[in-house]
């Protein structure tokens, strides 16, 4: 009897994580699918596979459109398992690479790296930028919240005060370098715009040189739920583990920030979004965290392509304004299912 | 020492606190193996933190604490939890955890970096739940038990560690007069029947006396006094410990001291 009330919660749960997990990942087809249609030309769904296949529409397709929609879900996946691994980490909800200062130190970099060299080194001298801050940024939030004991708070603590000195480092250069303020300020908002097949393979090789790491971090997210003194007590050294999983949180966010800019916002909303939806074991968390980062972000970009045309709202801009809502409407509903 | 024959975890001239305010100085204590003890003293009088640096959670200002006569700061955390299992005052838990799931952390010092539970693990796991009564809420989640069902599920995962020594906090605490009894009772069984020291940090002195085999009074940035209740549990002991006057009778079910504090003016 005990066995069978075991496998049937199981079931249920793994079940719930299955469909929900399902239903993104066919809402983030159906949204590269449109993401390739609609634009500026409009494609029929044949001219799509025809161009895919190297036919007529094959430069509007190949190298515009598919680049900008793997960018989208690449990027967007990274934010919302950096998310997970940060919250679980720290032990909580509120952290994201963004709110302990991790992209804001990663857009610092990639600015000064902007800045200070020509032009032309900018294809490579930017993406080094970003990981310089990132993980500049994680190097002081590890070892002055270390200095302070390494707790918890002390960390969330320290990495708030950091991304608030970044911001204001970033703005006296801006005042520094007015001309080029618009280009950072579009780069801080985070866009999928000028998304290119050099891109999409960078990111890819990154993704697929961290993937050994994320699922070392996954197996070990959820001991990062117990106190430290617990930790200690199973044997597991608490600063490991939280430093680890901090260091491959600022792995991916460092990949996904020279993609597409700060979005540190989907760092919060997807892994909240999924744990309202299939709870907090990692094991569920980790996959569908991810689904649902790719999926905001892509839906976030196609709807900054056509809600304003011909102009284009940058998709971090779009992912805040129908995140933050829907985010509300989350926790409204969880709170009344507690009620 | 009193009654101790043997004893696996002691310390040597232990100094405790922080480096401005030293809360214990020149601890020698011995653990007595296969017995239960108790550590006593009013609020702040350091047995928390006593407990805590025996369990390796806060490093001494000085001395030494040894695990079979080695210094527990030079053995790997991994084995040390393979002897000695902590349970804090309020632990906390990931969300969402089942029992079996909290249980199976307690493996972890057993098996490899990233090892899966075996069969052979999960079979520890269900008679540790057995052991604490928890059969049938195996599968609940930790937030949905009482607070005396939870404080079990936490020993049994510490009974998963299948440590021979087990660290106790206040195991206590927050709980209603059943439930204490309850846990008392559990880990008086898990004392007897399966010998496992048991070290723990207790409010009541009564459950004190009751309960435990060797009893430590800690007051005054020292260990005051240890030895079996019935020899140390004595009025004037009770005044220097707890600064109340007290009178200690047989307690008539059991013969142990009863102590029965009262405030001077009466």
């Amino acid at each position: 009897m005990n066995v069978d009330v075991m496998s049937r919660t199981t079931n249920r749960i793994d079940l719930r994580a299955l469909t929900t997990g399902l239903i993104a990942l066919g809402l983030i087809l159906v949204i590269a699918v449109l993401a390739m249609t609609i634009g500026a030309v409009t494609l029929s769904i044949g001219q799509v596979l025809d161009g895919l296949a190297g036919g007529k529409s094959a430069f509007i397709v190949t190298q515009y459109r598919v680049p900008r929609v793997a960018i989208s879900i690449l990027a967007g996946g990274s934010f919302g398992v950096a998310g997970v691994f940060l919250q679980g980490a720290l032990r909580n909800p509120l952290a994201s690479p963004d709110v302990v200062g991790i992209t804001k130190c990663a857009g610092l970099g990639a600015f000064l790296a902007g800045i200070l060299t020509p032009p032309a080194w900018a294809i490579w001298a930017v993406p080094s930028g970003v990981f310089a801050g990132a993980m500049i940024g994680a190097l002081i939030l590890l070892t002055v919240g270390r200095s302070f004991g390494g707790g918890i708070a002390a960390l969330a603590l320290v990495g708030v005060a950091l991304g608030l000195f970044a911001q204001a480092l970033m703005q006296y250069v801006m005042v520094l370098f007015p001309t080029r303020a618009d280009q950072a300020m579009i780069w801080l908002a985070g866009s999928v715009y000028g998304s290119t097949g050099t891109k999409v393979v960078a990111l890819a090789i990154w993704l697929a040189l961290c993937l050994p790491l994320v699922i070392v971090a996954s197996m070990k997210l959820d001991a990062g739920g117990f106190a430290d003194d617990t930790l200690i007590s199973l044997g597991i050294s608490p600063g490991l583990l939280r430093g680890g999983l901090i260091i491959v949180s600022v792995l991916l966010t460092a990949g996904a920030v020279a993609s597409v800019g700060s979005m540190g916002f989907l760092g919060l909303l997807a892994p909240h979004a999924a744990r309202l939806m299939v709870g907090a074991r990692a094991r569920h968390l980790v996959p569908v965290s991810a689904l649902l980062g790719a999926l905001t972000l892509s839906a976030a970009d196609l709807v900054g392509r056509i809600i304003a045309l011909p102009n284009e709202i940058p998709a971090g801009i779009v992912a805040a304004v129908i995140g933050g809502p829907y985010l509300i409407f989350l926790l409204i509903k969880e709170a009344g299912r507690h009620e | 020492m009193n009654d101790t024959s043997q004893s696996r975890l002691s310390s040597k001239d232990l100094t405790l606190g922080y480096a401005t305010s030293k809360i214990l100085e020149h601890v020698d204590i011995a653990i007595p193996d296969g017995k239960i003890t108790a550590l006593i003293g009013a609020n702040g009088s350091g047995k928390s933190t006593l407990l805590k640096t025996l369990g390796r959670i806060l490093q001494p200002i000085e001395g030494t604490v040894f695990l079979d006569g080695k210094a527990i700061a030079s053995i790997p955390s991994r084995d040390i939890a393979r002897a000695l299992a902590l349970l804090p005052q309020s632990p906390i838990s990931p969300d969402g955890l089942t029992v079996r799931q909290l249980c199976r952390f307690g493996r972890h010092p057993h098996k490899g970096m990233l090892a899966r539970i075996t069969r052979h693990d999960e079979e520890i796991v269900e008679h540790a739940i057995a052991a604490t009564g928890l059969t049938d809420l195996t599968e609940r989640p930790l937030d949905r038990l009482s607070g005396g069902q939870r404080q079990r599920a936490w020993i049994a995962m510490a009974l998963a560690q299948q440590t021979p020594i087990l660290l106790l906090d206040e195991p206590t605490t927050y709980l209603d007069i059943a439930h204490q009894l309850e846990v008392l009772e559990l880990l008086r069984e898990l004392n007897r029947k399966q010998g496992r020291t048991i070290v723990m940090v207790v409010h009541d002195l009564n459950h004190a006396a009751q309960y435990a085999d060797h009893i430590v009074a800690v007051a005054n940035g020292g260990i005051h006094a240890a030895g079996r209740p019935t020899d140390l549990l004595r009025p004037a002991l009770i005044k220097i410990v707890f600064g109340v006057d007290a009178m200690v009778i047989p307690h008539p079910i059991d013969g142990t001291p009863l102590c029965l504090p009262f405030a001077s003016g009466q």
